[in-house]
């Protein structure tokens, strides 16, 4: 799933300096389940908000809404109905939440209250951990299962480079080396004659760098 | 058959024992310090390896300074990292390379940029060691860019690469040497070595292999010139790994510098014996004075003129 954080109480703050009233609206789905954005923390935050304000002597409105998806237009589109007076919609959606509800409310502002950083799975309570970068060609065929994209700070295809040291990266003793666990898995499977062979370069157009993605299904597209 | 014609093709596949150094380019413009290392490096090395913002800090470029290298009668060893550029940028590079003359490229992964002085920049990794092994093994055999695309002219070129029998995990490490034997790569400088023991395993894993028949090794070698840095290499830097022993010797040393000399040329002594090492690569980043010492110590001296 997509794994946000909420961003620093001061900087919504500075976002929202000019507005007199907002709707601060939540997703049901991935931000929910990471406790970034769902109904519970958009009622926490628009009450901070609000006492934050009231602080200052400049009273905040708040209207608590927590779609489904925000990043579907039928959940989105009743959204429209409750807009009178509102000066801005700050979003507890991930990224792709905040910009269906600008595509589909022209008019309004739609402010990120959220960072949205990865997606991972959680680890722990509390914790949570990056899996895929979304690179559109997946390789994990070839890697026992462990994404050397995402879990690599190098995103290196052939194996650990010589910054791997008892398992940990180079950047940090908190980070596992992305290959070692790949190499251990490899191991376990019996497949290290898979770390044998080189990798050639990588197409990347598949991935952002390609330019924006989008994906036409024929077969499911409807009245063409 | 001759893939370069450089200096320090010659030397290795002469079957003599090479003596590479390194340089670190300097972090401004002024060409007066590359010209005083290189003139304190000249009589004392086959080639010199010109870094590519070594620990992610940014400094003059590796092919500007390899090129500034060679007009003063040195060879260049010239380094690209796969961090900071992608497959355009560093082709584009190795074309221009060649037109300045240089011969000799070592193609390295690259520090993660959180060591250096921008940790807030993007890397690139659009090839890794590995592929940019590859990538200059297509250019100079099949005269071909990544793409399948062609471009005139040769790139004759000896390619290196690094190897470090420290890092983790340790079986893997001969197998990533035989990766890059694959690839194509010509010579690997090894990462410093202190614990000889280790190298020496690791040695006896190449030559069962055969690497050592397809692979020119060098053995890195770093002078150490306090019991600082000795600890900070120990703790600090990536992939090197400075068995205590070593840093008691220095500690209890009257002349600490002296003693660093002494370990490197015991060091350098007992690699020479290991079968399958080719030569040694000098790190004496900010010792440079140093190089023609130890050299001549070591009884590697004078250089051979190919």
């Amino acid at each position: 799933m997509i794994i946000a954080e909420q961003k620093p109480l001061s900087e919504i703050e500075e976002m929202l300096a000019d507005c007199h009233k907002v709707m601060v609206a939540g997703c049901g789905t991935c931000v929910t389940v990471c406790f970034a954005g769902g109904e519970k923390e958009v009622g926490l935050l628009a009450s901070a908000l609000r006492m934050a304000r009231e602080l200052k002597g400049q009273p905040l409105e708040t209207l608590e809404r927590t779609l489904h998806r925000q990043c579907e237009w039928e959940f989105v589109d009743p959204v429209k109905a409750e807009l009178e007076g509102i000066d801005a919609i700050l979003s507890l959606g991930c990224g792709v939440g905040v910009q269906a509800l600008s595509e589909r409310l022209p008019g309004v502002r739609v402010l990120p209250a959220l960072n949205t950083k990865f997606m991972g799975l959680p680890l722990e309570q509390g914790v949570w951990s990056e899996r895929c970068a979304g690179c559109g060609d997946c390789v994990l065929d070839l890697t026992g299962g462990i994404c050397p994209i995402a879990r690599c700070s190098k995103s290196l295809l052939n194996g650990p480079c010589g910054g791997s040291a008892s398992g940990k990266c180079e950047i940090s003793p908190d980070v596992d080396c992305g290959w070692q666990l790949i190499y251990d898995r490899l191991e376990s499977l019996g497949r290290l004659d898979l770390m044998e062979e080189p990798i050639p370069p990588k197409d990347w157009s598949y991935a952002r760098d390609g330019g924006p993605r989008r994906i036409v299904r024929e077969d499911l597209r409807l009245g063409q | 058959m001759v893939k370069s014609g450089s200096n320090l093709e010659s030397v290795l596949e002469s079957g003599r024992f090479a003596v590479t150094a390194e340089l670190g380019p300097p972090k401004g413009t002024g060409v007066k310090a590359i010209y005083r290392k290189v003139e304190q490096l000249k009589p004392a090395v086959d080639a010199v390896n010109l870094t590519d913002n070594q620990t992610a800090i940014t400094r003059m470029c590796s092919l500007a300074t390899s090129a500034l290298v060679r007009q003063a009668g040195v060879e260049p060893v010239m380094q690209i990292t796969c961090r900071d550029r992608n497959r355009i940028g560093i082709q584009s590079d190795v074309l221009g390379a060649v037109a300045l003359g240089i011969r000799n490229i070592l193609c390295l992964s690259g520090d993660h940029q959180r060591f250096g002085n921008h940790p807030q920049a993007k890397n690139v990794y659009d090839l890794d060691s590995v592929q940019l092994i590859q990538t200059l093994s297509g250019m100079r055999d099949r005269k071909k860019f990544i793409s399948g695309d062609d471009f005139s002219g040769e790139a004759p070129l000896f390619i290196g690469a690094a190897a470090n029998p420290y890092a983790d995990p340790y079986e893997y490490r001969v197998v990533r040497l035989a990766k890059k034997a694959k690839a194509g790569v010509d010579f690997v400088q090894t990462q410093a070595v202190f614990d000889v023991a280790k190298f020496a395993h690791w040695m006896e894993s190449v030559c069962e292999r055969g690497l050592d028949k397809r692979v020119h090794i060098l053995a890195g070698v770093i002078p150490v010139k306090s019991v600082a840095m000795a600890r900070y290499m120990r703790d600090y830097v990536s992939g090197v790994s400075v068995p205590d022993e070593i840093i008691t010797r220095l500690e209890k040393a009257q002349d600490v510098k002296e003693e660093g000399v002494k370990i490197c040329l015991e060091i350098i002594e007992q690699v020479r014996d290991i079968p399958g090492v080719h030569g040694i690569h000098l790190m004496a980043v900010g010792w440079e004075d140093m190089v023609p010492t130890i050299v001549d110590r070591a009884g590697l001296l004078p250089r051979p003129l190919l």
